[in-house]
């Protein structure tokens, strides 16, 4: 696996759109948006309605994984290329997501929406629709997703990193300052746990620095390649953009994302915490 | 959710005695800056969030009391602004020379 395997450029994207076999996906929170301009004939995924369980709090399930993918006409043999504001988070949680459901080709593209819109690139309002596929996943791959039971019992024997910002690290704000500040579990963070904040990899206009930056990065703040590596934030996305550093940009074996992350650890009853 | 919510707005069911809102606009050339981004970032020049502005230019964080910067990143240029936040609304504006 190499950064050419995984990523690719805005330039790569524009010269590529409209070729067969190759469907461009726009994931966000806010679909509004993709609504008022996206990539041309790039679909949309929204995080939330789309990829988050109605009722419970947990992925949707194979099947619906399946259904999701065949009404936007995606099909096992297509290249994904996933993109999306907020730098990338909810297209690097998509691209773990259709990792953790055996999709063959799916690559980021690099800056995502940012990027695209800082330096100018058209986009369009037209509608986009592509004939329905029957797409057939496979079982979840939970070599990538850590749970809570796990987390705790790593406390002190893995990597685990909290790549939120250091104030939330610390506990003095709760949720991104993007947001409301009202959220009702503890502050701080878990035990042992290094804060790399998700930010640290990636430039100011979305994109992920080299791999030499990277590699520096992770080993000046103490990362145990000997060790398994579990990564965390507040909801599971920014610390899929770490996950994918790790595991797809560097090559670490062994990286999980723990995509309960602090709104559940911060929670649970009876768990130890650090500020 | 971590999702920027639209910028803007009123600030009706946001308390003001608890919360420590930093919001304004972004200007360039006389006029407000529609899809900038603008980033707060921590006293240690850190990355805490980051939104888009509204078709008025405006953007709003939710922080906490204490020193922070914005650095606002669009198609025409770059500005930055150093703020102290208390509790409360904090009003700024964040110009784009």
């Amino acid at each position: 696996m190499s950064r050419n395997d995984v990523l690719v450029s805005v330039d790569w994207a524009q010269e590529h759109l409209g070729q067969p076999g190759l469907v461009f996906v726009e994931v966000d929170e806010d679909t509004s948006a993709y609504d008022g301009g996206h990539l041309e004939g790039a679909v949309k995924l929204d995080w939330k309605k789309d990829l988050q369980d109605p009722l419970r709090r947990d992925f949707v399930d194979r099947a619906a994984f399946e259904a999701l993918l065949s009404s936007r006409g995606i099909g096992n043999d297509d290249t994904v290329v996933l993109y999306g504001g907020n730098n990338n988070w909810f297209a690097a949680y998509a691209y773990w997501y259709f990792k953790l459901y055996g999709h063959e080709s799916v690559k980021l593209m690099d800056g995502g929406r940012k990027k695209w819109e800082l330096d100018g690139r058209p986009l369009s309002k037209d509608p986009v629709e592509r004939p329905a596929t029957q797409y057939v996943a496979k079982d979840p791959d939970l070599s990538i997703r850590a749970f809570r039971d796990e987390v705790v019992a790593s406390i002190g024997s893995k990597n685990l990193i909290d790549v939120r910002s250091p104030d939330e690290f610390s506990g003095k704000i709760l949720a991104p300052a993007h947001l409301p500040q009202e959220m009702a579990q503890k502050g701080g963070h878990v035990p042992t746990a290094m804060n790399i904040p998700w930010s640290k990899a990636a430039n100011e206009d979305g994109t992920f620095k080299s791999d030499e930056e990277l590699a520096k990065l992770y080993d000046e703040q103490g990362f145990d390649e000997s060790k398994a590596t579990i990564a965390y934030c507040r909801i599971g996305e920014r610390s899929s953009h770490t996950w994918f550093v790790l595991r797809e940009l560097l090559g670490k074996s062994d990286v999980k994302n723990y995509d309960g992350s602090w709104v559940e650890y911060g929670s649970l009853v009876g768990v130890p915490i650090e500020k | 959710m971590c999702g920027a919510p639209k910028q803007g707005g009123g600030l009706a069911g946001i308390d003001l005695s608890t919360q420590t809102v930093i919001q304004g606009s972004v200007w360039h050339d006389g006029a407000p800056v529609a899809g900038a981004y603008v980033r707060l970032l921590d006293a240690t020049d850190e990355f805490t969030a980051e939104v888009v502005t509204s078709p008025e230019g405006e953007f709003r964080f939710f922080a906490a009391p204490g020193e922070w910067k914005l650095r606002s990143l669009a198609p025409v240029g770059r500005g930055e602004r150093v703020l102290t936040a208390e509790v409360g609304l904090n009003e700024t504006t964040v110009a784009i020379a």
